[in-house]
């Protein structure tokens, strides 16, 4: 740890390449606690979205017309505005009409902080995209498979959590780990209402050390990496799941 | 005459604009076998979906085991505890194997003891003469050995009524046999059965009583002897001429 | 496809991983209808019939509001669209040859694109554009010329080069679209990879391409508000400022903003409709 601190240092009083996060402890911590919030939000994020994509699809399939035109609505809501415009009405808009809380010393705040803010409006952006996608992964089921279900006695709750969606998630697996991929792409959208995730942190170290380019490469390799990582992980579970002779 | 665990009294069922049953009644007795058979589209997969209320039914009335079935407060679960089911394109779930196949609906849906339900399923898939098929998925199978797979998920639910819709008519020629043998030895054990057959051969042998559908109506029945020897309606006698 | 491979360098772990599910990482895809513009408009009527309704008598209506500032909030939106289309004609650009390069049978130039494409399309937009805003220079000198940089161009740049690597990608996809068939054929007719692909292939694909390249633009074009968050002064940082400049009143939030994504929903339906239609023609194959 030491040693890549001092080749750090090093490499920026020789070459002016400044990587302060690597040896400056203050740099390093905000850093560090950056990517910590990023990490969270993907995660929240991630799971979150994946639930209301579950819900939803549920929700499409109910005989009630009014649940289904509920979830349509929201559907179109959330996939034909801006991400940046959804996270500003429910930080802005939403977040005005709730009480504010006092804190020790008498400051008002929000009930809700930016970073519930940010997860929910991402968790509402790419659950829209994720209802979708498991709704067009059943539908890939052949109702007759349903059927057998149903003439073997299953409820429709059974059917959903036995059959349709084991059998579902396998064929909507690729656009799934691509709208989550989209997610990951999205989160430093929570920069805008002052969230400290890594590109807030990011900008304010070099506000401090005017080392731009660094921490942009820094940046990028991040993201990727996050990318690469959940792209891997996806791709281990839909190989867990694999059948054979299902798909292919 | 044995007393009748199934009987279905004018029957009518209509698509839409469209009457696809139009007034179907038929008894079959504890451990009889019905062959239902007739033209493609005559309405004979309908007429077993209502049996087990797969399909909903406007007008008529089905008793299985004394159950009515047209009964807006039915309990479904207890009407398809008596009555199996087994379709023409086997309808496994892709993503478990033959064994798995087997035991879920024992456990899920009747929340019976997972040791127990294993050591019927072995039994029944040994029945069905899949040993060492256990686990396998449908996809690694044939369509002989799915369509038997499908066969025993469904008297893993001890039904006292199975219903066959067309079973062999998506096999390969060469294990249709294979799947009749199955089913025969199901009759011969005194299981009572419905099937909706295109095996004119398998309905003479195993029948006790044949039924003849076209458009909706059953046109004729007889026990099978008379039924082949002497029909006498004349579209029994075109269809026959033409499938014989 | 044999005859255009791209398979990645095995030394990039995890990102092989990618790469095996190319299909996907396509980006959404816009649908809108008309009732998409009517529940907006309706909301946007009750929004600010709300909000006039509640305003003291002494403030400005609502809708008085809303018109006084219309040609502003226009000319902010006027720049969404300028930087949409600017960054659509560079990154078209850009990524078509990428994307031919991605196709290209030279092992190390489809290795290098794919390489180019992988990073352009992983990395967050938002990110792109913070490293084109703060890297290029205000003012820029390239032979004798000197001039200056405004921040709505550092944004184009950026904007370029994600569209530039889905370009590419919609490119790749449109050539192996085309049945195998074709390549076998016209090979066996004597013509060279040169003339196959430009005579036989590409005039098939692009058909196939339009779609999805509409799609991108009307993303592109949802996703040009991301430039207010680096200061330029587009439809987003105008409405921000006119809700100040009207004294911060949270009735008006709604107004506003339900105002800009009319805008917004004005401009891209056309192009989402195009885009079913021409999906819905090109969907019959062969």
């Amino acid at each position: 740890m030491d040693l890549i601190a001092a080749w750090f240092s090093h490499l920026n009083d020789t070459t002016g390449i400044n990587f302060t996060v690597f040896y400056d402890p203050f740099d390093r911590a905000r850093f560090a606690h950056g990517f910590l919030v990023t990490l969270q939000l993907c995660g929240v994020t991630i799971i979150g979205s994946v639930l209301v994509g579950i819900f939803g699809a549920w929700g499409q399939g109910a005989r009630s017309i009014w649940r289904r035109r509920f979830v349509q609505a929201y559907i179109q809501m959330f996939r034909n505005t801006p991400p940046l415009v959804q996270v500003y009405f429910f930080y802005f808009g939403l977040s005005a009409l709730l009480p504010t809380v006092k804190d020790a010393i008498g400051n008002a705040h929000p009930l809700i902080g930016g970073f519930i803010w940010a997860s929910i409006s991402l968790i509402c952006f790419a659950g829209a995209f994720n209802v979708e996608i498991f709704r067009s992964g059943i539908e890939a089921i052949p109702h007759s498979t349903i059927e057998a279900a149903e003439a073997l006695g299953y409820t429709r709750l059974q059917t959903y959590r036995h059959i349709v969606l084991p059998l579902g998630l396998r064929i909507c697996m690729p656009a799934l780990t691509n709208n989550l991929v989209n997610l990951i792409k999205t989160t430093p959208l929570a920069y805008a209402i002052a969230v400290p995730e890594l590109l807030y942190v990011s900008n304010q170290i070099w506000s401090d050390n005017e080392n731009v380019p660094e921490m942009m490469i820094l940046l990028f390799f991040i993201y990727i990496a996050l990318v690469g990582l959940l792209v891997f992980a996806m791709h281990a579970w839909e190989k867990s799941l694999r059948v054979p002779g299902l798909g292919k | 005459m044995a007393e009748p665990l199934l009987s279905i009294e004018n029957l009518h069922k209509r698509f839409g604009q469209v009457e696809v049953i139009k007034g179907v009644s038929l008894t079959v007795g504890k451990g009889e076998v019905a062959c239902i058979i007739g033209p493609s589209g005559s309405g004979k997969s309908t007429l077993i979906r209502c049996v087990n209320a797969l399909v909903p039914f406007e007008q008529g009335s089905v008793k299985v085991l004394g159950i009515e079935v047209n009964d807006p407060q039915l309990d479904k679960l207890r009407l398809r505890k008596h009555v199996g089911m087994v379709f023409q394109q086997y309808n496994l779930f892709p993503h478990r194997t033959a064994l798995q196949n087997v035991m879920m609906a024992p456990i899920q849906v009747l929340k019976r003891n997972k040791h127990e339900v294993e050591s019927e399923a072995y039994a029944l898939l040994k029945k069905v003469r899949l040993e060492g098929k256990e686990h396998s998925y449908p996809g690694e199978l044939s369509g002989g050995q799915q369509q038997r797979v499908a066969i025993a998920r469904s008297l893993a639910m001890k039904p006292d009524l199975m219903l066959f819709d067309e079973v062999t008519a998506a096999l390969d020629p060469e294990t249709v046999g294979e799947v009749l043998i199955t089913i025969r030895q199901l009759a011969e054990e005194g299981m009572t059965c419905v099937l909706v057959t295109h095996e004119m051969g398998f309905a003479r042998e195993v029948a006790n009583e044949v039924y003849f559908t076209d458009r909706g109506v059953i046109v004729e029945h007889a026990p099978p002897a008379t039924f082949f020897a002497n029909p006498t309606d004349p579209r029994t006698k075109m269809f026959l001429s033409q499938v014989l | 496809m044999s005859t255009h491979p791209t398979k990645p360098m095995a030394v990039l772990l995890p990102l092989p991983d990618i790469l095996r599910n190319r299909d996907a990482h396509k980006l959404p895809i816009i649908r809108l209808t008309w009732w998409h513009g009517a529940l907006l408009c309706a909301l946007l009527l009750a929004s600010a019939t709300i909000a006039d309704a509640a305003s003291a008598p002494a403030k400005a209506g609502v809708f008085a509001i809303l018109l006084r500032w219309t040609p502003l909030l226009l000319s902010g939106f006027g720049l969404n669209i300028l930087i949409s289309v600017m960054s659509m004609g560079i990154g078209t650009a850009l990524g078509a040859f990428l994307g031919l390069a991605l196709i290209s049978p030279n092992r190390p130039l489809s290795a290098t694109a794919w390489a180019v494409t992988q990073f352009f399309r992983n990395a967050p937009w938002l990110v792109l554009l913070f490293f084109m805003i703060f890297i290029l220079p205000y003012h820029m000198a390239i032979g004798g010329f000197t001039f200056t940089l405004p921040d709505w161009v550092k944004a184009v740049i950026g904007l370029s080069l994600p569209v530039m690597a889905n370009v590419a990608e919609i490119v790749r996809g449109g050539v192996q679209s085309i049945p195998k068939g074709q390549w076998e054929a016209s090979e066996s007719l004597g013509f060279t990879r040169h003339q196959q692909l430009w005579q036989i292939i590409l005039p098939q694909a692009v058909k196939r391409m339009i779609p999805p390249w509409m799609n991108l633009y009307a993303i592109l074009t949802t996703s040009t508000t991301l430039a207010s968050i680096v200061g330029v002064s587009d439809v987003v940082t105008l409405a921000a400022q006119v809700l100040s400049a009207e004294g911060s009143r949270p009735d008006l939030l709604a107004p506003i903003y339900g105002y800009v994504l009319v805008m917004f929903y004005l401009y891209i339906y056309p192009i989402a409709w195009a885009t079913r239609r021409l999906e819905r023609k090109y969907q019959v194959r062969n």
